[in-house]
Protein backbone atom coordinates (compact mmCIF):
# COMPACT_ATOMS: atom_id res chain seq x y z
CA UNK A 1 0.00 0.00 0.00
CA UNK A 2 1.91 3.21 -1.11
CA UNK A 3 1.16 6.59 1.35
CA UNK A 4 -2.04 8.24 -0.83
CA UNK A 5 -3.65 4.56 -0.21
CA UNK A 6 -2.78 4.55 3.57
CA UNK A 7 -3.95 8.39 3.91
CA UNK A 8 -7.22 7.43 2.10
CA UNK A 9 -7.72 4.24 4.16
CA UNK A 10 -7.13 6.15 7.24
CA UNK A 11 -9.39 8.68 6.31
CA UNK A 12 -12.20 5.75 5.51
CA UNK A 13 -11.64 4.34 8.70
CA UNK A 14 -11.89 7.40 10.34
CA UNK A 15 -15.28 7.84 8.73
CA UNK A 16 -16.49 4.45 9.25
CA UNK A 17 -15.92 4.64 13.05
CA UNK A 18 -17.92 7.68 13.50
CA UNK A 19 -20.66 6.29 10.90
CA UNK A 20 -21.04 2.69 10.26
CA UNK A 21 -21.37 0.97 7.02
CA UNK A 22 -23.88 -1.69 6.81
CA UNK A 23 -23.71 -4.75 4.29
CA UNK A 24 -26.03 -3.84 1.21
CA UNK A 25 -25.64 -4.84 -2.45
CA UNK A 26 -28.05 -3.97 -5.27
CA UNK A 27 -31.48 -4.60 -5.17
CA UNK A 28 -31.52 -4.14 -1.57
CA UNK A 29 -34.06 -1.47 -0.20
CA UNK A 30 -32.57 1.25 1.70
CA UNK A 31 -33.82 3.73 4.12
CA UNK A 32 -30.69 6.82 4.21
CA UNK A 33 -30.96 9.28 6.23
CA UNK A 34 -29.64 12.49 5.24
CA UNK A 35 -28.54 15.54 7.13
CA UNK A 36 -30.41 18.40 5.96
CA UNK A 37 -29.17 21.69 7.19
CA UNK A 38 -31.88 24.95 6.93
CA UNK A 39 -30.97 27.81 7.86
CA UNK A 40 -29.32 27.46 11.54
CA UNK A 41 -30.27 24.31 12.63
CA UNK A 42 -29.92 20.71 10.86
CA UNK A 43 -32.61 17.94 10.69
CA UNK A 44 -32.57 14.40 9.59
CA UNK A 45 -34.47 13.27 6.46
CA UNK A 46 -35.61 9.86 5.00
CA UNK A 47 -34.91 9.22 1.87
CA UNK A 48 -36.42 5.36 1.15
CA UNK A 49 -35.90 3.46 -2.20
CA UNK A 50 -34.12 0.53 -3.81
CA UNK A 51 -30.54 0.38 -4.47
CA UNK A 52 -29.88 0.17 -8.30
CA UNK A 53 -26.08 0.33 -8.13
CA UNK A 54 -23.03 0.46 -6.35
CA UNK A 55 -19.67 1.75 -6.82
CA UNK A 56 -16.73 0.19 -4.86
CA UNK A 57 -14.11 3.21 -5.52
CA UNK A 58 -12.52 3.34 -1.66
CA UNK A 59 -12.60 6.72 -0.21
CA UNK A 60 -14.84 7.46 -3.19
CA UNK A 61 -17.70 5.22 -3.27
CA UNK A 62 -20.78 5.58 -3.97
CA UNK A 63 -24.17 4.57 -4.41
CA UNK A 64 -27.32 4.84 -6.23
CA UNK A 65 -31.44 4.76 -4.79
CA UNK A 66 -33.90 4.99 -6.66
CA UNK A 67 -37.70 5.38 -5.49
CA UNK A 68 -40.88 6.79 -7.44
CA UNK A 69 -41.74 10.01 -6.29
CA UNK A 70 -45.37 11.06 -6.35
CA UNK A 71 -45.01 8.80 -9.78
CA UNK A 72 -42.05 10.03 -10.93
CA UNK A 73 -38.87 8.29 -10.69
CA UNK A 74 -35.85 10.26 -8.55
CA UNK A 75 -32.94 8.75 -8.17
CA UNK A 76 -29.74 9.99 -5.82
CA UNK A 77 -26.31 9.21 -5.52
CA UNK A 78 -24.87 9.32 -2.06
CA UNK A 79 -21.16 9.27 -1.23
CA UNK A 80 -20.35 6.36 0.53
CA UNK A 81 -18.55 7.18 3.71
CA UNK A 82 -20.09 11.12 3.71
CA UNK A 83 -20.69 12.72 7.02
CA UNK A 84 -24.02 14.10 4.97
CA UNK A 85 -25.46 10.71 5.13
CA UNK A 86 -26.28 10.23 9.19
CA UNK A 87 -27.76 6.96 8.98
CA UNK A 88 -27.85 3.69 6.54
CA UNK A 89 -30.84 1.44 7.27
CA UNK A 90 -31.44 -1.58 5.46
CA UNK A 91 -34.82 -2.23 5.03
CA UNK A 92 -35.16 -5.58 2.69
CA UNK A 93 -32.99 -7.44 0.72
CA UNK A 94 -33.70 -8.24 -2.66
CA UNK A 95 -32.74 -11.51 -5.34
CA UNK A 96 -31.00 -10.07 -8.09
CA UNK A 97 -28.73 -10.96 -10.35
CA UNK A 98 -26.58 -8.20 -11.67
CA UNK A 99 -24.30 -5.51 -10.23
CA UNK A 100 -26.38 -2.34 -11.91
CA UNK A 101 -30.32 -2.41 -12.16
CA UNK A 102 -30.46 0.17 -14.62
CA UNK A 103 -33.09 -1.82 -16.52
CA UNK A 104 -35.63 -1.00 -13.85
CA UNK A 105 -35.50 2.90 -14.87
CA UNK A 106 -37.94 2.11 -17.84
CA UNK A 107 -40.74 -0.09 -15.69
CA UNK A 108 -42.98 0.75 -12.92
CA UNK A 109 -45.94 -1.49 -11.11
CA UNK A 110 -45.27 -5.32 -11.45
CA UNK A 111 -42.75 -4.83 -13.85
CA UNK A 112 -40.22 -2.93 -11.31
CA UNK A 113 -41.01 -5.75 -9.04
CA UNK A 114 -37.90 -7.36 -6.73
CA UNK A 115 -37.91 -10.92 -5.22
CA UNK A 116 -36.84 -10.85 -1.49
CA UNK A 117 -33.95 -12.91 -0.88
CA UNK A 118 -34.59 -16.07 1.57
CA UNK A 119 -33.01 -15.14 4.52
CA UNK A 120 -29.91 -16.53 5.61
CA UNK A 121 -30.20 -18.52 9.10
CA UNK A 122 -26.97 -17.64 11.35
CA UNK A 123 -25.38 -21.02 11.54
CA UNK A 124 -24.01 -21.95 14.96
CA UNK A 125 -19.97 -21.62 15.15
CA UNK A 126 -17.93 -24.96 14.07
CA UNK A 127 -17.36 -27.29 16.76
CA UNK A 128 -13.50 -27.43 17.63
CA UNK A 129 -11.53 -30.17 16.18
CA UNK A 130 -10.68 -32.87 18.11
CA UNK A 131 -7.45 -32.23 20.06
CA UNK A 132 -4.42 -34.07 18.67
CA UNK A 133 -3.51 -36.73 20.64
CA UNK B 1 12.37 35.25 -9.08
CA UNK B 2 10.19 34.67 -6.64
CA UNK B 3 10.26 35.34 -2.91
CA UNK B 4 13.96 36.67 -2.98
CA UNK B 5 12.74 38.90 0.39
CA UNK B 6 10.45 35.79 2.16
CA UNK B 7 10.76 32.62 3.57
CA UNK B 8 12.40 29.70 1.63
CA UNK B 9 9.99 27.09 0.02
CA UNK B 10 9.79 23.29 -0.27
CA UNK B 11 10.03 20.58 -2.79
CA UNK B 12 7.51 17.64 -2.68
CA UNK B 13 6.86 14.72 -4.59
CA UNK B 14 3.45 14.75 -5.88
CA UNK B 15 1.47 11.53 -4.78
CA UNK B 16 -1.73 12.32 -6.67
CA UNK B 17 -5.14 13.26 -5.86
CA UNK B 18 -8.08 12.38 -3.14
CA UNK B 19 -10.90 14.10 -1.23
CA UNK B 20 -11.77 15.21 2.18
CA UNK B 21 -15.00 14.92 3.56
CA UNK B 22 -15.90 17.63 6.27
CA UNK B 23 -18.24 17.30 9.19
CA UNK B 24 -21.24 19.00 7.43
CA UNK B 25 -20.67 16.45 4.27
CA UNK B 26 -18.60 18.86 2.00
CA UNK B 27 -15.70 17.40 0.42
CA UNK B 28 -12.32 19.22 -0.55
CA UNK B 29 -10.53 17.80 -3.79
CA UNK B 30 -6.85 17.75 -2.26
CA UNK B 31 -3.25 16.93 -4.28
CA UNK B 32 -1.21 14.96 -1.85
CA UNK B 33 1.98 15.78 -1.77
CA UNK B 34 4.85 13.99 0.01
CA UNK B 35 7.76 15.71 1.91
CA UNK B 36 9.85 13.04 1.80
CA UNK B 37 12.73 14.26 4.70
CA UNK B 38 13.13 17.84 2.84
CA UNK B 39 16.26 19.32 4.51
CA UNK B 40 18.83 21.82 3.76
CA UNK B 41 22.02 20.86 2.18
CA UNK B 42 23.82 24.14 1.82
CA UNK B 43 23.30 28.10 1.76
CA UNK B 44 24.19 30.52 0.48
CA UNK B 45 24.70 34.12 1.60
CA UNK B 46 26.04 37.90 -0.21
CA UNK B 47 29.54 37.77 1.53
CA UNK B 48 30.62 34.16 -0.50
CA UNK B 49 27.86 33.80 -3.10
CA UNK B 50 26.77 37.61 -3.84
CA UNK B 51 23.30 36.04 -2.68
CA UNK B 52 20.80 34.73 -0.38
CA UNK B 53 19.55 31.62 -0.35
CA UNK B 54 19.14 27.52 1.11
CA UNK B 55 19.59 24.79 -0.90
CA UNK B 56 16.98 21.88 0.27
CA UNK B 57 17.08 18.06 -1.09
CA UNK B 58 14.40 15.59 -1.26
CA UNK B 59 14.32 11.64 -0.60
CA UNK B 60 17.41 9.46 -0.44
CA UNK B 61 19.16 8.22 -3.66
CA UNK B 62 21.54 5.26 -3.68
CA UNK B 63 25.37 6.04 -3.30
CA UNK B 64 26.65 4.33 -6.46
CA UNK B 65 23.86 7.11 -8.20
CA UNK B 66 26.20 9.76 -6.90
CA UNK B 67 29.08 11.76 -8.22
CA UNK B 68 31.67 12.38 -6.49
CA UNK B 69 31.69 15.85 -6.32
CA UNK B 70 27.79 15.36 -4.77
CA UNK B 71 29.64 13.04 -2.31
CA UNK B 72 31.63 15.82 -1.03
CA UNK B 73 28.85 18.27 -1.20
CA UNK B 74 26.65 16.51 0.48
CA UNK B 75 28.84 15.48 3.47
CA UNK B 76 30.01 18.80 4.43
CA UNK B 77 26.38 18.98 5.24
CA UNK B 78 26.12 15.89 6.89
CA UNK B 79 22.91 14.74 4.76
CA UNK B 80 22.36 11.73 3.04
CA UNK B 81 22.64 11.87 -0.56
CA UNK B 82 18.57 13.20 -2.02
CA UNK B 83 17.13 12.38 -5.17
CA UNK B 84 16.84 15.89 -6.00
CA UNK B 85 17.89 19.01 -4.87
CA UNK B 86 16.53 22.72 -5.56
CA UNK B 87 17.82 26.21 -4.18
CA UNK B 88 15.54 28.72 -3.06
CA UNK B 89 16.50 32.53 -2.73
CA UNK B 90 15.09 33.75 0.54
CA UNK B 91 15.73 37.02 2.23
CA UNK B 92 18.65 37.63 4.41
CA UNK B 93 17.38 36.66 8.09
CA UNK B 94 15.74 33.40 6.39
CA UNK B 95 18.29 31.43 5.86
CA UNK B 96 18.36 27.71 7.49
CA UNK B 97 21.72 25.94 8.55
CA UNK B 98 22.83 23.31 7.27
CA UNK B 99 21.23 19.69 8.50
CA UNK B 100 17.90 20.64 9.33
CA UNK B 101 14.47 19.02 8.37
CA UNK B 102 11.69 20.80 6.77
CA UNK B 103 8.17 19.68 7.64
CA UNK B 104 4.45 19.99 6.47
CA UNK B 105 4.00 22.82 9.06
CA UNK B 106 5.91 24.90 7.35
CA UNK B 107 2.52 26.06 5.72
CA UNK B 108 -0.19 27.39 7.32
CA UNK B 109 -3.38 25.64 6.74
CA UNK B 110 -5.70 27.80 4.86
CA UNK B 111 -2.52 30.16 3.36
CA UNK B 112 -2.28 30.40 -0.07
CA UNK B 113 0.78 28.71 -2.12
CA UNK B 114 2.05 29.00 -5.74
CA UNK B 115 3.38 25.19 -6.95
CA UNK B 116 5.30 25.34 -9.87
CA UNK B 117 6.20 21.90 -11.61
CA UNK B 118 6.07 20.08 -14.77
CA UNK B 119 3.46 19.95 -16.86
CA UNK B 120 2.09 16.37 -18.39
CA UNK B 121 3.34 15.45 -21.44
CA UNK B 122 0.69 15.58 -24.41
CA UNK B 123 2.52 14.89 -27.48
CA UNK B 124 2.21 16.64 -31.18
CA UNK B 125 -1.28 18.55 -30.39
CA UNK B 126 -3.60 20.29 -32.55
CA UNK B 127 -4.23 24.21 -32.56
CA UNK B 128 -7.98 22.90 -31.00
CA UNK B 129 -5.82 21.41 -28.00
CA UNK B 130 -2.89 23.47 -27.51
CA UNK B 131 -4.34 26.90 -28.27
CA UNK B 132 -8.12 26.22 -27.59
CA UNK B 133 -8.84 27.60 -31.52
CA UNK B 134 -12.43 27.12 -32.38
CA UNK B 135 -11.55 24.84 -35.43
CA UNK B 136 -13.72 24.64 -38.64
CA UNK B 137 -17.91 24.03 -38.97
CA UNK B 138 -19.05 20.63 -38.91
CA UNK B 139 -20.43 21.66 -41.78
CA UNK B 140 -21.24 23.93 -44.60
CA UNK B 141 -19.03 22.38 -47.08
CA UNK B 142 -15.95 21.42 -44.90
CA UNK B 143 -14.69 18.88 -45.99
CA UNK B 144 -11.80 16.39 -44.15
CA UNK B 145 -10.35 19.79 -42.16
CA UNK B 146 -12.87 19.71 -38.95
CA UNK B 147 -9.71 20.70 -36.61
CA UNK B 148 -7.91 22.23 -38.42
CA UNK B 149 -6.13 25.88 -37.17
CA UNK B 150 -7.68 27.66 -40.86
CA UNK B 151 -5.46 30.53 -42.19
CA UNK B 152 -1.93 31.25 -41.01
CA UNK B 153 -1.56 34.68 -42.16
CA UNK B 154 -2.06 37.28 -45.35
CA UNK B 155 -1.55 37.46 -48.71
CA UNK B 156 1.61 38.45 -51.25
CA UNK B 157 2.48 41.23 -48.61
CA UNK B 158 3.47 40.38 -46.23
CA UNK B 159 4.15 37.24 -48.35
CA UNK B 160 5.02 34.82 -45.00
CA UNK B 161 3.71 33.46 -41.70
CA UNK B 162 4.70 35.90 -38.72
CA UNK B 163 6.74 34.25 -36.39
CA UNK B 164 5.22 32.84 -33.02
CA UNK B 165 2.26 32.10 -35.03
CA UNK B 166 -0.04 29.64 -32.48
CA UNK B 167 -0.25 26.45 -34.57
CA UNK B 168 -0.07 23.19 -34.21
CA UNK B 169 2.95 21.42 -32.18
CA UNK B 170 4.76 19.85 -28.86
CA UNK B 171 2.09 20.40 -25.85
CA UNK B 172 3.36 20.02 -22.34
CA UNK B 173 6.27 19.11 -20.28
CA UNK B 174 7.11 22.50 -19.77
CA UNK B 175 7.56 24.57 -16.51
CA UNK B 176 4.14 25.47 -15.07
CA UNK B 177 3.32 27.89 -11.57
CA UNK B 178 -0.32 27.68 -10.62
CA UNK B 179 -0.53 30.64 -8.14
CA UNK B 180 -2.46 30.85 -5.23
CA UNK B 181 -3.58 26.95 -4.02
CA UNK B 182 -5.02 26.75 -0.76
CA UNK B 183 -2.95 24.27 1.62
CA UNK B 184 -6.19 21.90 2.88
CA UNK B 185 -3.78 20.42 5.81
CA UNK B 186 -0.91 18.24 6.41
CA UNK B 187 -0.24 14.91 8.12
CA UNK B 188 3.22 15.62 10.26
CA UNK B 189 3.39 11.95 10.86
CA UNK B 190 3.56 10.86 7.30
CA UNK B 191 4.75 13.75 6.31
CA UNK B 192 2.05 14.55 3.75
CA UNK B 193 1.09 18.10 2.45
CA UNK B 194 -2.55 18.36 1.18
CA UNK B 195 -3.04 21.17 -1.66
CA UNK B 196 -6.67 21.85 -2.41
CA UNK B 197 -7.35 21.32 -6.50
CA UNK B 198 -4.83 20.48 -8.91
CA UNK B 199 -1.37 21.10 -9.01
CA UNK B 200 0.58 20.79 -12.45
CA UNK B 201 3.16 17.26 -13.06
CA UNK B 202 2.58 13.67 -13.16
CA UNK B 203 2.42 11.17 -10.65
CA UNK B 204 5.93 10.83 -8.69
CA UNK B 205 7.18 14.03 -9.97
CA UNK B 206 8.63 16.95 -7.88
CA UNK B 207 7.26 20.20 -7.49
CA UNK B 208 8.06 23.29 -5.83
CA UNK B 209 5.86 24.88 -3.39
CA UNK B 210 6.15 28.81 -2.27
CA UNK B 211 4.13 31.02 -0.09
CA UNK B 212 2.05 32.92 -3.05
CA UNK B 213 3.74 35.42 -4.77
CA UNK B 214 0.50 37.92 -4.71
CA UNK B 215 -0.38 37.72 -1.18
CA UNK B 216 0.46 38.89 2.36
CA UNK B 217 2.49 36.41 4.24
CA UNK B 218 -0.04 34.39 6.42
CA UNK B 219 0.22 34.99 10.09
CA UNK B 220 0.16 31.88 11.65
CA UNK B 221 3.22 30.63 8.78
CA UNK B 222 6.52 29.83 10.95
CA UNK B 223 9.67 32.40 9.84
CA UNK B 224 11.84 31.48 9.21
CA UNK B 225 10.79 27.80 8.50
CA UNK B 226 8.67 25.15 10.04
CA UNK B 227 11.36 23.20 11.38
CA UNK B 228 10.97 19.75 12.71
Amino acid sequence: MNLLQQFNEEQRTRLVTARAVPDFAPGDTLRVMVKVVEGERTRVQAYEGLVIARSNRGINSNFTVRKLSYGEGVERVFPLYSPSVAEIIVVRRGKVRRAKLYYLRGRTGKAARIQEKARVVEKPAAKEPAAAV
Amino acid sequence: MAAKNGRTGLIAKKLGMTRLFNDDGSTVPVTVLHLDDVRVIAQRDVETDGYCAVQLGIGKAKPKNVTKANRGHFAKAGVEAPMKVVEFRVAADATIAPGAHLTAAHFAKGQKVDVTGTSQGKGFAGAMKRWNFAGLEASHGVSISHRSHGSTGNRQDPGKTFKNKKMAGHLGVERITTQNLEVAGYDLEKGLLLIKGAVPGSKGAYVLVRDAVKRARHADAPFPAGLA
